[in-house]
């Protein structure tokens, strides 16, 4: 029992990582109807950024937000100038051009920082709690998770930027006749899920460690709890990456030898998509023809 | 309505006889060139060394791998990120059956096939119930999926060292190398799916998979049926995929669970929206472009040739979002309809002034 609660919370905290990327990647497909296969390779350059500022002895939560900054920033820029030319073109075209930035990120970060492991350090001490049922660590990822969460939350429910957002991924032709710029609010959109796709690469760094190739697993899982959870929906992002975290660690643990760990996980989930082909919280959408 | 129509018919049918005539013109044009392409295809290797014929050899297989990924995205709409596990599950057939029950490697090509087209029926029943990004992800898993189970089962596929192939030798009374011998191989099989695939793509079949891409919902309301057409996309589009992954494996000689990675899978997809969604000829480009883009990339930057890569598969949409043949085609038809219309203009003057 207690080893279970053990693999339990381990799971939600690989599951937290999970989470936010998913919530990163709900973000830019409510916005522009697109999967962005780069959105791991983007939290790992984040990621590269935060590593360089601490190295040069920049205390760790300053670095942490100026990455957040900078990988906001960062997303706008891609937004405008990468995603821009392909916004009304065939939808292949679009994920090519994705497929095409990962592989961009994943080279330049290769070349800028070798493809060599890097130890990064991690904000929170590593002890453990409750007789050794999960460490601080764990504790530390799953709260930046969820406070992660809340202010998204507040920000879309309460801020007219927010409801501007929510306005042009909705109906993006009436949000323009209402006067609300809407390219701006999709450059606005990638920005903030590079910032959320950089602290899931910060938090899962110092687990990993970090190299070019750190987010191809973890882009896998969060695609699969964006899913799960329902590709439209922000909270089923967060519940299904925990959910897939913690199936994961389980299945890990008890069902069968890692090797095919992944392959089981996968399966489990698939499963489960086709008794509920929307994911757990999806709507499914209806059309009118 | 009913006027409109029977102006249409009227105005249809008198330059009937002409463009009969004129289709008959171009049809022979057509075949003529086809011909002439064919045996230009087929004279190319004898004119080059035995590694770019290799190369080339390897772009054919990418096409019939591409083609069959067509199918299924470009035509059907179903996009697929899994092909790579099609294209595995062809090489090992060929690769296993060859081994183990010394099976000669022309004849390894139906079984794959048949193998192929079943698991791709079998794969495409559960994935009616998904669209757009969930198709996408379970695909994925079955990418990903793909070396893991390949060397879990290491009975059968020889596990992580994969399984050696005796090479396959030319025919004695021909007199040419294994590689040219290969190469024509390939492109005999090449050349049958092309033609298949045409058949298939420019009837009922393609037209009802097209309407089912288009509107699914006005396509069953037509009639069509779905859920068969959807099914029968994936078994073809693996068919191919599988027999490409088959010619794969008697032409290198081996198989390993690593070569069969999600970086195959996005290649194809690469590959095919790039060669031209909707197109059979996009395919060839789609193969050039998997096989010799890396290499090209590779000689541009040493430090980080998959940056230039990716560089190129972005300017590439930018420049052609329809991809290379598509977007050819879409600009042909509109100088052609440009013509069309100045030359209706000009005939319009002659009637006016005489």
């Amino acid at each position: 029992m207690h080893q279970l609660l053990q693999q339990i919370f381990s799971g939600l905290a690989a599951g937290a990582v999970y989470a936010s990327l998913a919530l990163a990647l709900v973000m830019i497909y409510r916005a522009t109807d697109l999967v962005n296969f780069a959105q791991g390779e983007m939290a790992m350059f984040s990621t590269y950024i935060a590593w360089m500022l601490v190295n040069v002895g920049m205390p760790f939560w300053a670095a942490f937000s100026l990455t957040l900054v900078a990988s906001f920033v960062g997303g706008m820029i891609i937004e405008r100038i990468v995603i821009r030319p392909v916004e009304n073109a065939p939808v292949l075209a679009a994920v090519v051009v994705t497929i095409g930035l990962l592989l961009i990120f994943n080279a330049l970060a290769g070349w800028l920082f070798t493809y060599t492991l890097q130890e990064f350090p991690s904000p929170f001490p590593d002890r453990t709690l409750f007789g050794a049922l999960m460490t601080t660590r764990d504790l530390g990822v799953i709260g930046v998770t969820l406070a992660m969460l809340v202010a998204l939350f507040v920000f879309f429910r309460f801020t007219a930027t927010g409801l501007a957002m929510r306005a042009a991924a909705q109906n993006p032709e009436s949000a323009r006749l209402c006067g609300i710029p809407v390219g701006r609010m999709l450059a606005i959109g990638w920005g903030l899920a590079a910032a959320i796709g950089a602290v899931a690469g910060i938090m899962v760094a110092p687990v990993l460690f970090l190299d070019p190739n750190m987010m191809g697993g973890v882009l896998l899982y969060a695609f699969t709890g964006a899913l799960l959870g329902g590709i439209t929906s922000p909270i089923g992002a967060v519940v299904g990456g925990l959910i897939v975290g913690v199936t994961e660690n389980l299945v890990g643990a008890y069902l069968i030898a890692s090797q095919l760990k992944l392959t089981v996980a996968l399966a489990l989930i698939v499963l489960v998509l086709v008794f509920r082909p929307n994911g757990l919280f999806g709507v499914a959408i209806v059309r009118r023809v | 309505m009913t006027m409109a129509k029977s102006v249409a018919i009227a105005s249809a049918e008198q330059p009937a006889a002409a463009t009969r005539n004129g289709a008959f013109v171009a049809g022979a044009w057509r075949s003529t060139g086809a011909l002439v392409l064919i045996a230009a295809a087929v004279a190319l290797p004898f004119t080059i060394s035995n590694y770019h014929v290799f190369e080339l050899t390897q772009v054919m297989i990418y096409a019939i791998a591409v083609l069959g990924l067509n199918i299924l995205t470009g035509y059907n709409g179903q996009i697929s990120l899994g092909h790579g596990g099609f294209y595995a599950a062809g090489a090992y057939t060929a690769a296993i059956l060859m081994h183990r029950y010394g099976v000669p490697y022309w004849a390894t090509l139906p079984p794959a096939a048949v193998i192929c087209f079943a698991l791709g029926v079998l794969f495409g029943l559960p994935a009616l119930r998904f669209e757009g990004p969930y198709l996408a992800l379970v695909t994925l898993a079955m990418a990903v999926a793909t070396p893991q189970l390949l060397k879990y089962f290491d009975t059968w596929t020889g596990g992580q060292q994969g399984i050696n192939l005796i090479k396959v030798q030319a025919p004695a009374f021909l007199g040419i190398g294994r590689d040219r011998w290969l190469y024509l191989v390939v492109l005999t099989v090449l050349l049958v799916a092309m033609r298949v695939a045409a058949n298939m793509l420019h009837g009922r079949t393609g037209r009802a998979l097209v309407a089912i891409r288009d509107h699914p919902i006005a396509a069953a309301a037509m009639g069509i049926d779905v859920a068969r057409y959807k099914t029968l996309a994936f078994g073809t589009s693996s068919l191919f995929t599988g027999v490409a992954g088959a010619l794969s494996a008697i032409v290198i000689g081996f198989v390993a669970p690593e070569s069969f990675t999600l970086f195959l899978s996005l290649s194809f997809l690469v590959g095919s929206a790039i060669g031209g969604i909707a197109t059979i000829f996009g395919a060839i480009v789609g193969g050039l472009f998997i096989e010799f883009v890396p290499n090209i990339a590779n000689d541009i930057s040493d430090a980080a040739p998959w940056a230039i890569y990716g560089l190129t598969m972005l300017l590439f949409m930018y420049v052609m979002p329809r991809g290379v043949v598509g977007s050819l085609a879409g600009l042909m038809r509109r100088v052609q309809s440009r013509r069309a219309t100045a030359g209706q203009g000009l005939e319009e003057q002659k009637r006016r002034l005489s």
